[in-house]
């Protein structure tokens, strides 16, 4: 295999892009040859993202109860 | 013409234009699916439940009072969240002036590595958990713990679901900003809720760690 090494350091630098595929394709190809061989960085990225999905999941931050009859009273009470 | 506008919820042009014609009902059809979002943004800025209620109602009627100039060429969601995020903004300045002030700064640190913290594996946080209370407060307490600066950029762009380029138009900071606080903001949240995946947050025992980098 001719891919260069990458150092943990940099796998970590580069974890949220590598996410957002804002990676070019050869530190992509770096990176995925290091996460096999690292258990390490592979649970920084598990835990990354499994973040991601957990804080865009959307029942993070329930809506106070009544907060949607407010806004529609407010709506209708416009001037 | 744009690519986002393809992404407007169906019938949300009609619901401006009616909007616009003076149906005040129209209004709120056109706002509700987006009510989430708008508080989240609210919350996840000035923090107390009270207070982004407050945000919320102030955005929603500046929304209704501003609606004539937006454009359609922009999405109405993204319109609605800047919108919710300046009203946000203000009030936080006006509660709290000084705690404020640094914001926009560049943040202290921020051009450190953030190291984070080496657990042995990763095991997944269903989102399924997040139906129990313990977990969504977990969370929202992670979440609330970042400083301004990196808690914005992970609303808009991990809870909102903008784009690079939304979230840097929102902020005025440039797209390395955008993808450097990210970046710091999701591995921080990371090693917050580790100690939370094997359950730890209700038994509260410390989650093991292998070792130091």
């Amino acid at each position: 295999m001719a891919t260069i090494e990458i150092s943990c350091v940099e796998v970590w630098r580069e974890i949220s892009n590598y996410l957002d595929e804002e990676i070019s394709p050869e530190t992509r190809e770096r990176m995925e040859a290091h996460f096999k061989v690292c258990a390490h960085c592979t649970a920084v990225l598990d835990g990354t993202r499994n973040i991601v999905e957990l804080v865009g999941d959307g029942r993070v931050f329930q809506m106070p109860d009544g907060l949607s009859k407010r806004l529609h009273k407010k709506i209708q009470n416009l001037p | 013409m744009s690519m986002t506008n393809s992404q407007a919820r169906p019938g949300e042009a009609e619901l401006i234009k009616s909007v616009c014609n003076g149906e005040r009902e129209a209004f709120y059809e056109l706002v509700r699916p987006y009510e989430r979002m708008i508080y989240a943004t609210a919350i996840s800025v000035v923090k107390n439940p009270a207070d982004a209620e407050e945000v919320a109602q102030e955005a929603v009627l500046k929304a209704f009072s501003n609606l004539a100039s937006f454009h359609s060429e922009s999405k109405f969601s993204t319109w609605l969240v800047q919108i919710t995020y300046n009203e946000a903004r203000m009030k936080l300045r006006k509660a709290r002036p000084h705690l404020y002030d640094s914001i926009d700064e560049q943040q202290q640190g921020e051009e450190e590595e953030y190291r984070p913290k080496d657990y042995a594996d990763w095991r997944p946080i269903s989102s399924e958990l997040l139906e129990q209370n313990e977990v969504r407060q977990a969370l929202q307490n992670a979440i609330s713990a970042l400083s301004p600066p990196y808690r914005e950029v992970l609303v808009l762009r991990d809870l909102q679901q903008l784009s690079i380029k939304e979230t840097m138009s929102i902020l005025g900071v440039s797209k390395a900003t955008v993808k450097t606080r990210l970046h710091r903001a999701r591995l921080v949240l990371r090693d917050c809720l580790a100690p939370g995946i094997d359950g730890s947050w209700i038994k509260g025992t410390p989650f093991r760690k292998v070792r130091a980098w």
